[in-house]
């Protein structure tokens, strides 16, 4: 679907305002391993940042250190100049859809809300419209078992945004799912995200998807996982269909791509040609 | 019926085969076992005859079906008061059981502190126990109930327990990411999660409590304080009244048998639109 809606690439001009900057951070298990080590990492307001690399390069890490479920071992995360952020302001979606079994699809949604003690009642227009706009209507009574696992997906996207939380941070949602389905969902998810201008951090292990969503490629390596490079996508939104066989695309992937082989091949002993 | 025919016509004849095989399956669950069952009672009873039992030592089938009519009003008071002790004490496994296991949830350092006490309750014989609760305890309800209680309610707590310790780690990072309460997390977290686990211990706990029961009377029962199946069958032991003893028997068995049914529909009808356990398979 085309929207006729002015493209805009908030963040590439680089004139949003600072949301949140990881300054020297560093995460250590008690196991010894070294997840994260030094990461400066600056996310600005209504940015789509995809953190992109190999498994254990601490993106996973990066997310939950960011969503509060742990906290750093060196550095500071600065929420907006100072301060931690209210964690109401933040919707996460994990790479398993993560649904109440024994719920049906509406009280799945409901939760957060139910949570901060909204009643049924009270909660069902913003249920209803949030249902709507991830193409859910009439799946209200289902319980998850009954629903495909984009359909799961689509749930857990609904449940995290119930909120409108500011920042969403999303951990490989669309992994397990099939490519026709992961596609769709991406399209979805980017509408979503041109209507209500809420921020994204996406972990992904796909070049073509962090391409195709997000304004910036973070690309992280492995051993000590740490930010390598970035990349600024300079194509336009909306991005379509259309967008997804050009041959700008394509460039902008494979100089995604080489990034990540280089960012690969700097862990010690790692080779890998690519391509 | 038709219907199935037409559909079979269509079908092909792996497929068709596999159609009449479901069928002959969901028929032969419920007539195989009855038909063993017939055939080992009409056996029982041609031993008696061509054997020439005296009834003392092994009544005929017949005979204890009449006996049952017979003493219809003896054995149905009887087992009124030994179910009157299996449900209170089933319920009070479940109120124990379900409460200790909530606690236990709270902190791993209770569960650690006193889970072991659950497993000396569980492991020590009942029949050793009851002496020393005999000594201790004097209403003869109390007794019973105590005995009982003590039989059923470990697989409730240790099943329980399994369950609200089996949450999936993101739906527990995802309530609290949600600002979630401790009450609110066992509320319509943990406690559901461990529907399925728990309905599992219920339904140990269902067939212990009635043998708790009926142990219990048996011990309290050879001091003649109590009235329920089990004294029966001690009297008529000692009368030599096979028959009513069969009689009794057969009622602690059905007894048992429709506690277990009932609690089986009631985990059915609470789980079969989620958990896996109470899914059809589908192809």
């Amino acid at each position: 679907m085309i929207r006729e809606k002015v493209a805009q690439a908030p963040a590439a001009s680089g004139a949003a305002p600072t949301l949140l900057a990881l300054k020297g951070v560093g995460k250590v298990f008690s196991n010894g391993v070294t997840a994260l080590s030094d990461v400066d990492l600056t996310i600005r307001e209504g940015d789509f940042v995809s953190l992109l690399g190999p498994s254990g390069c601490g993106k996973s890490t990066a997310l939950r250190l960011i969503a509060g479920l742990s906290t750093p071992t060196s550095g500071v995360l600065d929420w907006r100049g100072g301060g931690s952020l209210d964690r109401s302001n933040i919707g996460f979606v994990f790479q398993e859809p993560t649904l109440l079994p024994w719920a049906n699809v509406f009280d799945n949604v409901w939760l957060p809300l139910r949570l901060k003690g909204i009643s049924r009642a009270k909660a069902t227009p913003t249920i209803t419209e949030m249902l709507a706009r991830v193409h859910l209507t009439g799946f209200e009574d289902a319980v998850p078992r009954e629903l495909s696992g984009g359909m799961k997906m689509r749930v857990s996207i609904a449940r995290a945004m119930v909120t409108k939380p500011r920042v969403l941070l999303m951990d490989e949602p669309f992994a397990a799912l099939d490519e026709i389905t992961r596609f769709k969902l991406n399209n979805d998810l980017l509408e979503l995200w041109q209507d209500e201008r809420f921020t994204v951090v996406f972990v992904t292990h796909s070049v073509f998807e962090s391409v195709f969503l997000s304004n910036r490629v973070v690309v992280m390596a492995a051993r000590p996982g740490r930010v390598f490079d970035e990349l600024a996508i300079e194509a336009s939104y909306p991005r379509d269909e259309a967008f997804r066989t050009s041959p700008d695309y394509a460039a902008l992937c494979r100089q995604a791509s080489d990034v990540l082989v280089k960012a690969i091949n700097s862990t010690a002993g790692a080779h890998y040609d690519g391509h | 019926m038709t219907a199935i025919d037409e559909r079979m016509l269509q079908l092909d004849p792996e497929e068709a085969r596999r159609v009449r095989q479901a069928r002959f399956e969901r028929i032969g669950r419920w007539v195989l076992p009855l038909a063993i069952m017939i055939l080992a009672i009409w056996l029982w009873d041609r031993i008696c005859v061509w054997n020439e039992i005296p009834q003392y030592i092994l009544p005929r089938p017949g005979v204890v079906l009449w006996t049952l009519y017979n003493d219809a009003g003896l054995l149905f008071s009887s087992l009124l008061v030994t179910l009157r002790i299996t449900f209170l004490s089933l319920a009070l496994a479940v109120i124990g059981g379900v409460g200790l296991a909530v606690l236990f949830a709270q902190s791993k350092w209770v569960e650690m502190s006193f889970f072991p006490f659950a497993i000396v309750l569980q492991v020590t014989p009942i029949v050793a126990i009851f002496p020393l609760i005999n000594i201790y305890v004097n209403d003869q309800t109390t007794k019973l109930l105590l005995c009982a209680w003590i039989v059923a309610f470990f697989p409730i707590l240790s099943n329980t327990t399994l369950g609200l310790n089996s949450v999936d780690r993101n739906l527990r990072d995802m309530f609290k990411l949600n600002g979630a309460t401790r009450w609110q997390q066992l509320r319509y977290l943990r406690l559901p999660a461990a529907m399925p686990y728990f309905l599992g211990g219920l339904k140990i706990a269902g067939g212990l409590s009635l043998i708790g029961a009926v142990v219990a009377e048996f011990v309290a029962g050879t001091t003649g304080q109590s009235s329920g199946l089990a004294s029966r069958i001690i009297e008529a032991g000692y009368r030599l009244n096979a028959p009513r003893l069969f009689a009794a028997l057969f009622l602690i068995s059905l007894t048992g048998i429709l506690i277990f049914l009932v609690l089986s529909l009631i985990s059915h009808l609470i789980l079969r639109r989620w958990h896996e356990s109470a899914l059809k398979q589908e192809r």
